[in-house]
């Protein structure tokens, strides 16, 4: 029995050798005046060759901190605490020398920002930053460099790449923007890509070309790609595997299609239920999550959860659950102990609804879902 | 099957994983008490500072201008600073002279703040052409060199404590209106003001109901460190001989006085040095709280 | 193209409209000094005759703002007068005072800027490192000692004690390069000292924002060197403060001389200006006021001109 909670594309393959990401316990925590926030509290992550996982959270869940992580780009008062493991093909990024492995990140490790306006160095001219990146870790020459550069930018879709070369961010559109974000991404074929938000800040049009612009990429490299959002839209059809987070933990995790056929955790369904849907007939009233935002200084003791969970019961205040999978699908993993479509967690959520609230005191009506 | 694939899965035991937060407390928490301790000592000393200013007459002290026969003489039972050149009681001249550095900081902070607020919120209110005339006074006062400024109007008008109130004030008052102004335009695009303007207030009224109570947080920050600098600057005039004239004692004449005597009788220096050092400290300590608790628009 | 001339035009208008303020607020502001310039040139039992005629003999009889046009169309002719007092030229005695106080103004905010860009720039990449720690810790202290307590201190430390710097005194350069250095050393530390606390902050806490935006993250998430990060990337944007302020601190330095010639007796304008304040040479003051004004003026519009120098988004769009 196998309590190997990362999640797997495919039917549950033996391979533990050949993932090109391994994250193990990683807890990043925060050192603030009022003391610590832990703004990743143990997280366990993997991710094959070619695959795209899609980590879906509310702000403060903790994916961006840990993609930051992940790429060593943390603020100065960041801990990443002992304990805590990032594997690239099999390299330890905690204990990798960076004066030794200049060439690591932005070569086989790449990051695509949210926001494309202040991403780009506002005072260097487009293609500088391109030459720039490929000069110093190509080593191309000046010419070399130009030539390539203009190249990606053809490659990501801007029109008139000679001329935009010699731009100003500020001269360019937010969509070409944030392609070239991305050709300085994949300008030295990273074998993995983490795009934090690519999209939240572009028209609904224009993300949709870019979200197409990296799975064709992907496609012909056979990158890796992490896709972090707050949006389950994007992720729904163009990931391999989803990571829920909240509260700095992992709440579950499965291949796409199960996750939104099969989902487990109060939190993944609240999620899916709050988005509108057009079938939906106007005036009604939309499904939002109830409570606060859950604490991550000195948190207590249970599930981060709960407070706002319809299935909360006794146990879910005390005990914190751990990311478990489900013995009947181990790719599918879970941290709850009254999981939705499982006997305890529908017994869970009708004792709460004849009880009119949850055991940490959140009204509950009959509406909500099981 | 008796029990659940689920419950034999509980069973098995967890591996175990570090689980405990660092020891030490986080280092911001740290710095912020040593802030905190800083301007405690700050407050302390400046009002130890005030308390001394106020309440001279009362103290036990010598006559400040009383001349003995000790002439130079070191620390000792009877004059705890010792005396200066002419035999005065330096400790005595200090608590008095402190009389006068503390009337210049607080007195000419305020008159500065009062007409720099009033100034600045105009300007920063109705913009325009109040705002054009505004910025054309600040540029005119910056553009004068200040202690050919000071200097001029101290000889012009009678030397004295109130002078030099006064030409300090002016000179302070550019620093308030610029950071009076500045929080008065980010705070007018607020939706309270813009409430208030919507139900009929009148320019007077939001400007001192709701713009004034915002304004004046940076103010007062920025106002204990025009005060260290109008120690200074008290104390850079007194010193070139254009502050109170003598003999009432300031810690600046003490300053030039002693120079003269520096290799021989460094502590005739290094008193007064301390005292404004220790001053200006604290000034700059309480300015460095008030700060932290404001944000960062308190600065010029 | 027009508006931007008409800018141009405003700006100089204000430039002209400030100058002749200062210039009139001089000329008020030693109106009100008690006594008169020719005082000290008359004797004491001088009949009311001989001192009308003096009166006469240097217009100080005319009313104030015929002298004032006296004087500001002779200004513009380049005749800046003569001393009441020596009767020498008083555009050659600012001209031979003049160097050393530009001198010492430029020197310090230059010692001033060479030591807080790199402080600034590396306590703002590593803070609360030991940089970090220590030049908090030193612009605490220096902040706190006004310039002619630290000045005093310079002196009795280096000169007095060690005695290895000279004590007060100026020498020119072209008669000794090397004891001139050696004369400039104390004062302009003294002069840089006060203005390396305001540089270093402003330049940690620009940079320190700097360097929290998603561009810098950027640069460092592509694995580029720090130090290509820093300069390429952060200071050029983090700079547009430290440029500004120190315009202004080169104009205030220029008339704000004063206290470090007088702790160090250095002949500059400032000795020149307080000694004619006290003696009533008004016509040295209201042309050091003048200089001084437009230099800093000057400066001013200097600095805003270089601003789309280096900030690439407040140039004009020549190509939409």
């Amino acid at each position: 029995m196998s309590t190997d909670t990362r999640p797997k594309v495919a039917e549950p393959a033996t391979a533990t050798g050949g993932n090109v990401l391994e994250v193990e316990n990683l807890r990043v925590w925060f050192d603030t005046p009022r003391g610590w926030v832990r703004a990743v509290d143990g997280v366990d992550l993997s991710l094959r060759r070619g695959e795209t996982l899609g980590i879906v959270g509310e702000s403060g869940s903790g994916k961006s901190v840990l993609s930051r992580a992940i790429m060593k780009i943390l603020a100065p008062n960041a801990r990443v605490l002992p304990g805590s493991t990032i594997r690239l093909n099999g390299v330890d990024l905690a204990t990798v020398n960076p004066k030794t492995n200049k060439h690591l990140w932005g070569v086989d490790l790449a990051m695509v920002f949210q926001d494309p306006m202040t991403s780009l160095t506002p005072v260097l001219p487009v293609g500088k930053q391109l030459t720039e990146t490929l000069r110093y870790h190509l080593g191309l020459d000046k010419k070399a460099a130009h030539e390539e550069a203009v190249r990606l930018l053809r490659l990501v879709g801007i029109p008139e790449p000679e001329k935009r070369f010699h731009q100003y961010p500020h001269n360019l559109s937010g969509g070409m923007r944030q392609r070239v974000t991305i050709a300085l991404a994949i300008s030295c074929s990273p074998k993995l890509l983490i795009a934090d938000e690519p999209t939240t800040a572009l028209d609904v049009t224009v993300q949709h070309q870019i979200l197409n612009l990296l799975a064709d990429l992907q496609e012909k490299s056979q990158m890796s790609m992490i896709l972090i959002t707050h949006d389950l839209g994007v992720v729904a059809g163009r990931t391999d595997a989803i990571a829920v987070m909240y509260a700095g933990r992992v709440v579950e995790t499965a291949p796409t299609p199960r996750l939104f056929a099969n989902m487990r955790h109060p939190y993944t369904r609240a999620l899916i239920d709050a988005i509108p849907k057009v079938t939906m007939s106007s005036h009604t009233r939309l499904a939002s999550i109830p409570g606060r935002p859950p604490v991550i200084i000195d948190p207590p003791p249970g599930c981060s959860f709960a407070p706002r969970c319809p299935s909360a019961q006794e146990r879910c205040l005390k005990e914190t659950p751990r990311l478990e999978p489900d013995p009947d699908a181990p790719v599918h993993s879970a941290a709850c102990f009254y999981p939705l479509g499982t006997p305890d967690g529908g017994a869970a959520r009708e004792r709460n609804i004849a009880a009119g609230v949850t055991a940490a005191g959140t009204p509950v009506s009959p509406e909500v879902t099981v | 099957m008796t029990e659940t694939v689920r419950e034999r899965v509980d069973a098995a035991p967890a591996p175990q994983r570090p689980t405990a937060s660092p020891e030490r407390e986080p280092a911001q928490k740290k710095r912020r008490k040593r802030r905190d301790i800083g301007a405690a000592f700050g407050a302390v000393w400046i009002g130890l500072v005030v308390l001394g200013a106020i309440t001279a007459d009362w103290l036990p002290l010598r006559d400040p201008n009383e001349v003995t026969d000790v002439f130079a003489g070191p620390p000792s039972g009877e004059f705890l600073f010792g005396t200066d050149a002419i035999g005065r009681d330096v400790l005595s001249r200090i608590v008095f002279g402190a009389r006068i550095s503390m009337a210049v900081a607080i007195g000419a902070t305020s008159i500065a703040m009062i007409i720099g607020v009033a100034l600045g919120m105009c300007a920063g209110y109705f913009r325009g052409k109040v705002d054009a005339v505004l910025s054309l006074i600040v540029n005119f006062v910056l553009a004068f060199p200040p202690l050919i400024f000071l200097i001029a109007l101290v000889t012009a008008l009678e030397p004295g404590l109130l002078t030099l109130v006064v030409a300090l004030a002016l000179i302070g008052v550019p620093n308030f209106a610029r950071v009076a102004r500045a929080n008065t335009i980010a705070f007018a695009d607020r939706e309270f003001v813009t409430a208030a303007k919507a139900l009929g207030a009148r320019p007077l009224r939001i400007l001192t109901r709701e713009l004034l109570v915002n304004v004046m947080l940076p103010v007062m920050s920025l106002a204990l460190v025009v005060m260290a600098t109008l120690v200074v600057a008290e104390g850079s005039l007194s010193f070139l001989g254009v502050g109170v004239p003598p003999p009432a004692p300031s810690w600046g004449g003490m300053l030039a006085a002693g120079r003269e005597s520096l290799s021989e009788h460094p502590l005739l220096v290094l008193i007064p040095a301390l005292f404004f050092f220790l001053t200006v400290f604290s000034f700059n300590r309480l300015g460095d709280w008030a700060r932290g608790r404001v944000g960062r628009e308190s600065s010029i | 193209m027009v508006s931007a001339l008409r800018r141009r035009a405003g700006s100089v208008a204000r430039f002209v409209l400030l100058v002749f303020l200062v210039t009139v607020a001089t000329f008020l502001l030693l109106e009100l000094i008690p006594g008169s310039p020719i005082d000290a040139l008359l004797p004491q039992d001088a009949t009311p005759e001989q001192i009308a005629a003096a009166r006469e003999q240097y217009g100080l009889d005319q009313p104030i703002w015929a002298r004032y046009l006296t004087w500001i169309s002779s200004v513009l002719q380049g005749d800046f007068g003569r001393s009441y007092q020596t009767g020498l030229s008083v555009a050659e005695q600012i001209a031979e005072r003049a160097p050393v106080s530009l001198e010492l103004a430029f020197l310090a905010v230059f010692v001033a800027l060479a030591i807080s860009i790199p402080v600034g720039v590396w306590s703002a990449y590593r803070p609360g490192g030991l940089i970090d720690r220590v030049s908090t810790f030193v612009i605490s202290a220096t902040l706190a000692t006004p310039a002619f307590v630290l000045g005093i201190l310079l002196v009795y430390v280096f000169a007095v004690q060690m005695k290895i710097l000279p004590l007060l005194g100026w020498t020119p350069f072209s008669e000794d390069p090397v004891e001139h250095i050696q004369r400039l050393v104390l004062p302009v530390l003294t002069l840089a000292a006060g203005e390396c606390v305001l540089f270093t902050r402003l330049l940690k806490g620009d940079m320190m924002a700097t360097l929290q935006q998603d561009h810098v993250l950027s640069a460092r998430a592509r694995g580029l060197p720090t130090w290509r990060i820093l300069l390429r990337h952060a200071l050029r944007q983090s700079s547009f403060s430290l440029v500004t302020v120190s315009g202004v601190v080169i104009g205030r330095l220029i008339g704000g001389t004063v206290l470090v010639e007088a702790i160090f007796s250095l002949p500059g304008m400032g000795t020149l200006v307080i000694n004619a304040i006290h003696s009533r040479d008004y016509l040295i003051v209201q042309a050091v006021v003048l200089l001084t004004a437009v230099l800093y003026l000057l400066i001013n519009t200097l600095v805003d001109l270089t601003y789309p120098l280096l900030d690439p988004r407040v140039r004009k769009v020549r190509t939409s």
